[in-house]
């Protein structure tokens, strides 16, 4: 259950409104169900009171949406970020992606996020309302008299199991108490797809990404990801493809898409959040992010504005191209 | 009507997968349901339904449609057509099957697609009848009754029985085979089911959803709403809506050049898409909420008035549960609907 309420963002962003700080609010509207919320730009009081939302499914990250909302706006959009944001926040700002001043930024903390599967893998179908009291969800279903509890850790996004960070990078003001840099797990799993043979590897990937449909659910939600025309969508690179011409390809996009964003991806986690086919993608992307700590020292994109990252700045104590070889062997 | 226990099921996918390839519905190792080939020990899934719909069976997401080799001045063409075996399909819900329907009116409408008419020959569906319709679930707005799917055969399952009922000549031959597996019986328990499940279906939360206010002649009145606007608002331009989509049928023709050679396939394409039906002079709509009132005046004004009001959603529900910012066909017929929707 989320500490802060929404009352109380109501309430924030009211008071931001009506004093003319922001013009516009960038937030999360209810949906049909507790759990299908849409982004959304609110205007008034009256939209804020009736549609706003701010629960255990507010899991989109807005910070890519400035890029095109603040075009659109005026004066300044006031927009909440959760921690994870915040990151993508300062990195889209590094890249001059949006324009800071047109920006109010609300750091809200964040107790992690539910993934709907999950809790649909725990309690069946026909989920009819979804409410959160402490540590708990009490799934309200079709098919069961009583609702069904589970916990809001087990029901966990892979994301918020491995959060990486509960401190906001970035932010006009804090509701709420800032929190810390998390001691995650979270390459404990690429360490594990290393620890496998090339054969067990290619195998595990070949498994993954063969279940691709090339929606771009991927690359569209990415933060990383702002090109104004992306080369797969231009039929005059040469290398735009609708459809993969064999399984190849699938792999092809995913890790042209990891190279493109290495050293700039956040570990948002937006990529699988996302994905209709749940292909964990956030594990490529860690593996560069691994591999970046490794050889360059300790470095997280987004943490500060205008650092330039390793793969950026040159410096004579940089990784020589054969050190990467020397690695080799089995498990290279 | 037929039935066997539920114990002989294996024997019975085992029977049909001696004449033909049988593809039902099986969790992957995530635990979520896609059509698989049967073989000894392949469990039939639990789930309500896919992920991806079964279009692929007739309207695959590539396909080669002919090949091209080049010696000197001469130009062979290959037909590049493999399928001429018959195959079935086992576990399709009633909204799917419907799906195949407004598929058919758009490939089998002359000039007839003959890569799509000659799987929809070859295929045999067997649809199975809702028990435990999700929150997502708004075929009845669309006229289907998920307790009578169409299809060859419709089956029903039971805790304890799986009921059989042939609908066509095609679905007839198939369950003269099952004969030996299988006994003839009353519909009593299926009409049982019947019952449950349509109480359950006045139930679901989406239950009171009508399209009234679409269908044909309703393009002036809704093209320039202005709620299009806020509908579009946050929609990240993917393709997801649209691949898993049962009935969405928008496909692109390219040629692959394959050094010696080309192929020329067609894949789906999406108009969510930037490219999406680009021509010389461009593509014709610029903005995201174009494309994106694209496809619900598609499916709700443009289709229907091309084929007598029928619409081309089917209710599944797949897009509810997938889109990446939960906005969907329902939130569009509900704020453009008006408050009656609600």
């Amino acid at each position: 259950m989320q500490k802060i309420t929404r009352e109380q963002l109501i309430d924030k962003a009211v008071s931001l409104l009506s004093d003319g700080t922001v013009e516009c609010v960038l937030g999360w509207e209810k949906g049909q169900f507790d759990y299908d919320i849409t982004p959304a730009v609110f205007n008034d009081e009256n939209e804020l009171r009736e549609n706003f939302v701010w629960n255990d499914f507010c899991g989109a990250n807005f910070s890519k949406y400035l890029v095109s909302k603040t075009r659109k706006c005026n004066g300044k959009m006031l927009v909440f970020l959760k921690p994870c944001d915040t990151y993508s926040f300062n990195q889209l700002l590094t890249e001059h992606r949006f324009d800071r001043e047109k920006v109010y930024a609300v750091g809200i903390p964040c107790e992690g996020m539910a993934d709907i599967d999950k809790i649909k893998a725990a309690c069946g179908d026909g989920i009819i309302s979804i409410d959160a009291s402490g540590d708990k969800l009490n799934v309200h279903t079709l098919y069961s008299d009583e609702p069904i509890s589970v916990s809001a850790e087990s029901v966990f996004a892979e994301r918020c199991m491995n959060c990486k960070s509960k401190k906001h990078v970035a932010y006009d003001e804090l509701l709420g108490e800032d929190g810390d840099v998390i001691e995650s797990h979270r390459f404990d799993e690429v360490a594990e797809i290393e620890a496998m043979t090339p054969d067990e590897r290619f195998a595990f990937w070949q498994n993954e990404l063969s279940r691709c449909i090339r929606c771009n659910a991927c690359r569209d939600a990415c933060p990383a990801c702002t090109c104004e025309k992306c080369v797969f969508d231009n039929p005059n690179s040469g290398v735009e493809n609708k459809a993969a011409a064999n399984s190849f390809e699938e792999k092809m996009f995913h890790i042209i898409r990891a190279f493109h964003v290495a050293g700039r991806c956040t570990d948002c986690g937006e990529c699988s959040r996302v994905c209709p086919q749940h292909i964990p993608l956030h594990l490529l992307n860690r593996k560069f992010i691994k591999d970046i700590n490794s050889f360059y020292g300790d470095y997280q994109a987004g943490a500060e504005v205008g650092t330039r990252a390793p793969l950026v700045d040159y410096t004579t104590d940089d990784l020589e191209p054969g050190e990467v070889f020397e690695r080799g062997g089995d498990n290279a | 009507m037929r039935k066997c226990s539920l114990e002989k099921l294996d024997s019975v996918f085992a029977e049909i997968a001696n004449s033909f390839k049988l593809y039902l519905p099986v969790d992957d190792k995530d635990g979520k349901a896609k059509y698989s080939e049967w073989a000894e020990g392949v469990k039939w899934s639990n789930a309500l339904n896919t992920v991806r719909s079964p279009k692929d069976f007739f309207f695959p997401q590539t396909e080669d449609l002919m090949g091209f080799k080049c010696s000197g001045k001469n130009i062979e063409i290959i037909d590049t057509r493999n399928e001429s075996e018959d195959f079935v399909v086992f576990g399709v819900r009633a909204c799917d099957v419907k799906s195949f329907d407004i598929l058919d009116r758009v490939f089998l409408k002359d000039p007839v697609d003959s890569y799509y008419s000659n799987r929809r020959d070859h295929g045999i569906i067997i649809s199975v009848a809702c028990t435990r319709p999700a929150e997502t679930c708004f075929c009845h707005t669309f006229g289907i009754d998920p307790t009578e799917p169409a299809g060859d055969i419709s089956v029903w399952k039971t805790d304890s029985e799986v009921f059989w009922q042939s609908n066509t000549e095609k679905g007839a031959a198939l369950l003269e085979k099952l004969q030996a597996l299988t006994e003839e019986c009353d519909a009593d328990a299926v009409n049982d089911q019947k019952e449950k499940v349509s109480a359950i279906m006045k139930k679901l939360p989406l239950a009171g959803l009508t399209a009234d206010k679409f269908g044909a002649g309703k393009t002036k009145e809704l093209f320039d709403a202005p709620e299009w606007d806020s509908l579009s608002e946050a929609c990240l331009g993917c393709g997801t809506c649209t691949f898993i989509c049962p009935t969405c049928q928008c496909y692109d023709i390219k040629d692959f050049n394959t050094g010696k050679g080309v192929v020329r396939f067609r894949c789906w394409d999406s108009c969510m898409y930037s490219e999406f039906t680009k021509m010389s002079a461009g593509q014709p709509r610029l903005t995201q909420k174009e494309r994106f009132r694209q496809r619900f005046m598609h499916k709700l004004v443009y289709y229907p008035e091309n084929n007598d009001g029928l619409f081309s959603c089917v209710g599944c529900g797949r897009c509810l549960a997938k889109c990446p910012i939960s906005m969907n066909i329902v939130k569009v017929m509900k704020t453009i609907g008006g408050k009656e929707n609600e």
